[in-house]
């Protein structure tokens, strides 16, 4: 809660910088009726400085990940990702559209990857990282409306292929 | 000094008042303020949706106000390749009718739904004035969801009008004639014996939108032109407007101006209800075409229906009712309170006033001027609340402010002007460029008005654009009327004619739940392709069908060989994306065709007969990334009877080649 005055200072700061651009913001935040709550509002766009590079941006802030892997999860993850992400991205590690997929559970935390495939523009536009792979991808990728739920067996059906029994 | 300022002020004075003589011309009208009135600053949203007729488009289209901006044109009654309708295989049936396929019709008025006489903001219907049917276009897409013909009807003008709760849109005929279930090959002449007019009361589904066509009202056979329900205190009442009255079947111009007042017709509903329970309607033998699209499919189904039910109301003595009113009115339309009923005769010299109480005491009196062709014709008197006397020329239509005031437009004097319905009396006029026809102000057609701006919709641009032509722009102007005097501030051309209109706050059509994209696991479309991996190409007899998807930025398969000549190529394209605005399009060579439009999750269809062998490129036609220019594939066609195996890949460069897609074992 203490954080809270901080950050509406740091909203006010970048309202006051942008000239009146209260109501514009407003309007954006609201447009989408569902379904964006993980969207951050244009304000935050560019500061950098609040963004963990660990966690990424987005709802997920801490992701229990059992030792074991749990088999059912991961075969609803692996239906998901056949429709949802298998057009752009192999389960190796070699390139398609995006990267492959191999090793990214050893590389990235839980947090960071659930937030990346349901907040994905907002990380985009603020990930060293994936700024870097944009410009060798130059495809943005796209936000396919995960649930958290879709976004949970996603991650662990990449801890499936990446060989975690 | 102060006789400067006065000179400065008689100057003005002056000015204004020769203005005032002499407003025809392009520059007056517009004062200093009115380009920031009109300003929407960009990346900045508008305060209103405004739904405007195409016309002969055929079309609706939406529009942004108060800047004017068009954000989108919806398909309706006409063939839009632009976005596939009527050439997508889900989307053809929309446009069957009892006579096949029509591929073109004329869209007149749009009405918004209510609930309690108050705009919803789910579904804003149109009418197809040619071959009469009526359309529900749904918010949540901004797709036509519904079309409805319509028996027993010719030149669908008198629609779509809607009840308070929008429990019926209803639809009179323009022209009479003899019913479907007659014999219709009679001679012209015959026009007084054979020719009916008919009303459709169109129920409505309160919370899916369906149509059906609850009955048919036969009428005297007249001509209808506009309509407006009751409302509040009237509400369970239908108001038509009525010419020809002379029942003239040649000349119309000169023959059917002929009597001094024609009527406006007052239908009280709930009793035709209670007669259609009792079974009071006569079942008779018709074919209209019932057309609906299934946004869980992804397809439409043309259904023939077969009955109507129709009530007379000759015979039916307490169902309709006719008041006189002058000279072929267009409007009548009924004020927020519901108790005054405005008729625009388009040849009068005055606007009548008809006052809803006094019509159910004249009918309680018997207070009738006999009959015309066994319906009771009210006396004027007994109706009449007041005139408004030498408004202008060429009274069309009236929208109101809730406020007390009403809003005429004047064709042939090009103005509208602003009159108060309890003296009567004249507030203030402003000229129109030139000849408007309808006029809308947001909500001003319900209970509540929302009254900051007045649209004109005009039929004639002549000087006000630059020149294109023998063809002119068409267009719309609008007023501020949020003061005492209204203030022209913006003109914006329109797509066709645009006859009527209806506006919504933005705030609530945006916030209506509208789809952002169709989710694909919710997708059951017959052909939907959920995911690469069951991408495929099968062959039924001479038919292809090709399950493909799309996302940013290539096509599953990109490559498919063994098409031969004689085939019939379906191409089924389901687009993978989940994200807001990424639709991707679909086109093949020499497709004779339109292209495909796909939103995101959904499927859509292109039929494509090859007319010879060789290579045919596929590529996606809406930018869609980066790497959209890449975005393509190969389609090759073999003569008929070729040996060809039917193949199909992605990222493989031939059946031997390692493919990320399988190729296929045939």
């Amino acid at each position: 809660m203490k954080k809270v005055p901080f950050f509406v200072l740091i909203l006010f700061l970048f309202a006051a910088c942008g000239g009146s651009d209260t109501e514009t913001t407003e309007a954006e935040g609201t447009a989408g009726s569902e379904e964006t709550t993980a969207e951050a509002p244009k304000s935050m766009v560019g500061d950098v400085s609040q963004y963990d590079p660990h966690r990424g941006e987005g709802k997920f802030t801490s992701v229990d990940v059992g030792d074991k892997l749990d088999a059912a999860m991961a075969t609803e993850g692996e239906k998901v990702q056949g429709v949802k992400c298998a057009s752009c991205h192999k389960l190796s590690d070699e390139r398609l559209v995006g990267p492959g997929w191999k090793g990214l559970t050893s590389r990235k935390k839980p947090e960071w990857i659930m937030n990346f495939i349901t907040n994905p523009d907002a990380m985009i536009d603020k990930d060293p990282e994936l700024q870097a792979q944009l410009e060798i991808c130059l495809v943005r990728m796209p936000n396919q409306n995960l649930t958290d739920n879709e976004a949970r067996s996603i991650y662990e059906f990449m801890r499936k292929n990446d060989g975690v029994k | 000094m102060k006789k400067q300022l006065f000179g400065l002020f008689a100057a003005l004075v002056v000015l204004i008042g020769f203005n005032a003589c002499k407003p025809k011309n392009t520059m007056t009208a517009v004062s200093g303020d009115a380009a920031a009135k009109a300003y929407v600053a960009p990346g900045k949203f508008d305060e209103y949706y405004n739904f405007v007729s195409g016309g002969f488009s055929g079309q609706m289209s939406v529009y942004g106000l108060p800047s004017g901006r068009l954000l989108r044109v919806i398909p309706v009654f006409s063939v839009d390749p632009e976005k596939g309708w009527g050439y997508s295989e889900e989307t053809k049936p929309m446009l069957n009718t009892s006579h096949g396929f029509v591929p073109w019709d004329d869209l007149h008025h749009v009405e918004l739904s209510q609930t309690n006489g108050e705009i919803n903001g789910k579904w804003v219907f149109g009418n197809a004035n040619n071959t009469p049917r009526v359309a529900r276009i749904d918010l949540k897409t901004f797709k036509t969801a519904e079309i409805l013909e319509l028996p027993n009807s010719a030149g669908n003008h008198s629609s779509p009008f809607g009840t308070e709760n929008t429990e019926y849109i209803v639809a009179g005929t323009r022209f009479s004639v003899p019913g479907d279930n007659d014999n219709g090959d009679v001679p012209i002449n015959s026009y007084k014996k054979n020719f009916k007019g008919h009303i459709s009361f169109i129920s409505v589904d309160q919370n899916k939108g369906d149509m059906n066509l609850a009955f048919q009202i036969k009428t005297p056979g007249i001509n209808f032109d506009l309509a407006r329900c009751g409302r509040a205190k009237s509400h369970g009442w239908f108001f038509f407007s009525c010419y020809n009255t002379e029942q003239a079947n040649t000349l119309l111009e000169v023959n059917a101006s002929q009597k001094d007042k024609d009527f406006i017709m007052a239908v009280n509903w709930k009793k035709a209800e209670e007669y259609l329970k009792a079974g009071k309607g006569e079942k008779q033998k018709v074919r209209y075409a019932h057309n609906k699209y299934d946004e869980a499919t992804h397809t439409s189904k043309s259904e023939i229906k077969t009955d109507v039910i129709v009530l007379d109301a000759a015979k039916l003595k307490d169902i309709c009712y006719f008041i006189p009113c002058p000279k072929s009115p267009h409007g009548c339309d009924v004020d927020p309170t519901g108790e005054y009923i405005v008729g625009s005769g388009k040849l009068a010299a005055l606007l009548p006033v008809f006052s809803f109480d006094k019509i159910q005491k004249a009918i309680a009196d018997k207070a009738f001027d006999g009959e015309y062709d066994g319906i009771p014709v009210i006396k004027y008197d007994a109706a009449l609340y007041g005139e408004v006397k030498k408004p202008g020329l060429g009274p069309l239509h009236t929208e109101f402010d809730g406020k007390g005031n009403a809003y005429t437009s004047f064709f042939v004097s090009s103005e509208v002007v602003k009159w108060n319905i309890k003296d009567l009396k004249v507030v203030d006029r402003q000229p129109t460029f030139y000849s408007v026809g309808h006029l809308c102000i947001p909500g001003g057609n319900t209970r509540k008005p929302s009254p900051k701006y007045l649209i004109a919709y005009n039929k004639i641009t002549k000087d006000r654009y630059l020149p294109t032509g023998p063809e002119l722009s068409q267009s719309a102007q609008l007023y501020d009327i949020s003061g005492d005097k209204m203030q022209l501030i913006l003109d914006f051309p329109t797509i066709g004619e645009p006859h009527y209109a209806q506006a919504a706050p933005a705030d609530m059509i945006r916030n209506n739940g509208q789809y952002k994209i169709y989710k694909i696991d919710e997708n059951k479309h017959p052909y939907v392709t959920k995911g690469e991996k069951d991408s495929k190409v099968v062959r039924e007899g001479n038919k292809v069908h090709v399950y493909i998807t799309a996302i940013r930025s290539h096509f599953s398969p990109d490559n498919i060989e063994g098409v031969r000549m004689g085939d019939e190529v379906y191409f089924h394209v389901t687009n993978l994306e989940q994200d807001w605005d990424v639709p991707h399009g679909f086109a093949v060579k020499g497709a004779n065709n339109g292209e495909l439009l796909i939103m995101p999750g959904e499927t859509q269809t292109l039929k494509w007969v090859p007319d010879r062998p060789g290579m045919f490129p596929i590529y996606c036609t809406d930018f869609c990334s980066a790497l959209h220019q890449e975005m393509q594939g190969y389609m090759r066609v073999s003569p008929a009877g070729s040996k060809t195996p039917l193949m199909y890949s992605l990222g493989a460069q031939s059946p031997d080649a390692e493919a990320v897609t399988e190729p296929a074992k045939k």
